[in-house]
């Protein structure tokens, strides 16, 4: 259980809107569903709104995801405060939730989140000085066989060395996504 | 090299697109369940091969379908569960990334034989890529007359959607599941009713693992009959195997039910041993729910004879010297790990992910977290190991759903296996932490 609560302090600085694109999309995923049971759609939408409102939902957020679902705004925080994927707060523009389960651990998951607090001069939790990157640990992310591991965004990045972790930071500081 | 049905063709490339997984036979049991077979007859042939569910439960599949309420004029339902979040477990997500099409294949014949209009794969929210492969398969079986309205003119229509959950572990339990696909938070139903006669909203529902649903597809083809030849007594067919942990080649396996556990750890075509010319300790067999198995214990039943990768041989000797096949998640363990680290981190993960509504399982699950990470460091009593086995006892059977249960048990089979080991952490406090690659700074305990 994510005891998450919502800081009603922590907003955005304009309010949040779909591009007409995604609205397209986001209704066509309503639409596909039963009459009347476009709810099941929240937990989707709320995933393509953390992705196109800085990689969080804020109050506005959820609150506007409220408004095109056509439900009350307590059943959105109710659903982004049971799922640990969403995250209520800010954080940078890439996050590492690197798994720390016990498959991963039996092959060194611990010395690579110590490996990157160092690196990044962050602790688990934090954000970095420039907004680059937010560190957070994640429970088996199904990947025990390519272990230890991190998920960044869609990307899961596998078979983590010291040499790789460097090589997977210096590629998302240049702007691409390593591969 | 045993038989493959499921992953016979996961190497050829380009079997993601749907022309190269239908030129190697792909869709074959559409053609022939919609054309020459009645749902029933499907029903029939599930329940001669004797599958038994894959998510974890080992529940025969066939007898789950017969169960499955059919009130006139309301719709029914097929749920596809690949919520994958068993610590151990990836197979769903190989069967997915690499055939999506066998599941899509096994989830037209499933809804047809059900009797469902409209199907969900539920897919945890963090394989988002694999959702996108998903879709895509999915409108390739719809381009070509897969999916949609009057499926090769047999009159049958289906539609098919993949919805992602948000990173919840006990979406993976089928109430919690049906609340999540509901949109809402993924507490666990009450049971009765099952789903099978109130499901998702409220209409009777069948939800199967990824992998019992690709199941369907050779059974289909084959007969079931064909199918139950394969594997050993109740353990029919083949069986994904996800091995991580300290192996030499930890990863994805078909396997025959029954082949030996040795061959599977040290065999050339599977494991091929401990990595780093270690030895074993320990083996969870099952994923993070079942029993440890000391290593003396993992190759041998308690009686001497020969383990085997079944059903009923891992659970050979109950809770005081079996475990379970589970969901097929294999984790092994090296000489040099401790077994009181790695009980805490299942704990923390229990912990981390109860749903909180029953009061036993949100407070149990944390207390032993905390009795553990004590032990772990180095700062807990004797009293302390008592203690953990007296919280179990609070949680077992106390509970609405069976996390509580996957929580308790292995902490009981650790101290019951390993005892000594969780002694020492009392007696030795700093070689303790010493075992912990001294990274006690590095705890993380939020
Ligand atoms: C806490 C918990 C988590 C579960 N997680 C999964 C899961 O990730 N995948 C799965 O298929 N079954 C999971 N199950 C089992 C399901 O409740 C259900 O039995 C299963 O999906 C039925 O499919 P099957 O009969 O094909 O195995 C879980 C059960 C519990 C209690
Ligand atoms: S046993 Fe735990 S996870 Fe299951 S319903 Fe109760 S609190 Fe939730
Ligand atoms: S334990 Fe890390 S991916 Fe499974």
């Amino acid at each position: 259980m994510s005891n998450t609560h919502i800081d009603l302090n922590k907003r955005h600085s304009e309010k949040p809107e779909f591009s007409p694109e995604r609205m397209a999309q986001v209704k066509e995923l309503m639409n596909r569903l039963p009459e009347g049971k476009h709810k099941s759609a929240l937990i989707r939408i709320l995933h393509m709104a953390e992705e196109d409102f800085g990689g969080w939902l804020s109050i506005e957020t959820m609150d506007y995801v409220a408004e095109i679902l056509n439900i009350q705004p307590i059943e959105v925080y109710e659903v982004a405060t049971f799922y640990t994927m969403f995250n209520l707060d800010p954080v940078g523009k890439y996050v590492f939730e690197v798994c720390r389960t016990g498959p991963c651990m039996l092959v060194g998951s611990d010395q690579i989140i110590e490996y990157i607090e160092n690196k990044l001069d962050i602790k688990v939790g934090q954000t970095t000085s420039d907004g680059m990157f937010t560190l957070k640990t994640a429970e088996c992310l199904g990947a025990c066989g390519y272990a230890p591991m991190l998920q960044c965004g869609k990307k899961y990045h596998e078979h983590l060395t010291k040499e790789r972790v460097d090589e997977i930071i210096n590629t998302y500081r240049s702007g691409q996504v390593p591969n | 090299m045993g038989r493959k049905l499921l992953l016979e063709y996961d190497h050829v490339p380009g079997i993601e697109t749907f022309d190269v997984y239908r030129k190697n036979g792909g869709y074959r049991s559409v053609e022939k369940a919609l054309k020459s077979m009645s749902p029933e007859q499907i029903v029939e042939e599930v329940q001669k091969s004797g599958l038994r569910g894959r998510g974890g439960a080992g529940f025969p599949t066939g007898m789950k379908w017969s169960f499955l309420a059919k009130p006139e004029g309301v719709p029914r339902y097929l749920l596809c569960n690949a919520d994958e979040s068993e610590p151990g477990t990836f197979k769903d997500r190989y069967l997915m990334e690499r055939i999506p099409h066998l599941l899509i294949e096994g989830m037209i014949v499933s809804s047809f034989a059900l009797g469902a209009k409209l199907s969900f794969i539920y897919i945890r929210g963090e394989y988002m890529w694999i959702l996108d492969i998903l879709e895509k398969a999915i409108d390739e079986a719809y381009a070509n007359g897969f999916l949609g309205k009057n499926i090769l003119g047999s009159g049958f229509d289906l539609d098919l959607r993949v919805m992602p959950g948000g990173g919840a572990y006990i979406c993976g339990e089928e109430t919690a599941l049906i609340e999540s696909l509901e949109g809402k938070r993924g507490n666990p139903r009450m049971k009765p009713p099952f789903p099978a006669v109130k499901g998702l909203w409220g209409c009777p529902t069948v939800v199967n693992n990824v992998e019992s649903i690709a199941a369907v597809v050779p059974i289909v083809n084959d007969g079931g009959d064909e199918y139950a030849k394969i594997g050993l007594g109740k353990s029919t067919g083949t069986k994904l195997i996800s091995a991580g942990g300290n192996l030499v080649r930890p990863g994805v396996y078909e396997i025959e039910m029954g082949i030996t556990v040795e061959e599977f750890i040290y065999g050339d075509d599977y494991c091929r041993g401990i990595a780093n010319n270690k030895k074993l300790k320990a083996c969870v067999p099952g994923g993070s729910s079942v029993p440890i198995l000391p290593a003396h214990l993992v190759t041998k039943t308690a009686t001497g004879e020969d383990r085997l990768m079944t059903y009923e041989s891992l659970a050979d000797g109950g809770f005081a010297s079996g475990s379970m096949l589970g969901s097929g998640g294999f984790i092994a363990f090296d000489e040099d790990q401790c077994i009181v680290r790695n009980t805490w981190n299942f704990a923390r993960f229990y912990s981390h992910e109860s749903c909180g509504q029953c009061s036993p399982c949100r407070e149990g699950t944390g207390w032993m977290e905390k009795v553990l990470h004590r032990l772990e460091i180095g700062q807990g009593t004797m009293r302390d190991i008592d203690l953990l086995a007296d919280i179990n006892k609070k949680i077992e059977g106390n509970t609405i759903c069976p996390l509580g249960d996957a929580a308790a048990w292995p902490v009981a089979a650790a101290i019951r296996h390993f005892r000594e080991e969780f002694e020492w952490h009392v007696t030795h406090p700093e070689e303790a932490q010493m075992r912990n690659f001294g990274l006690l700074k590095n705890v993380i305990v939020a």
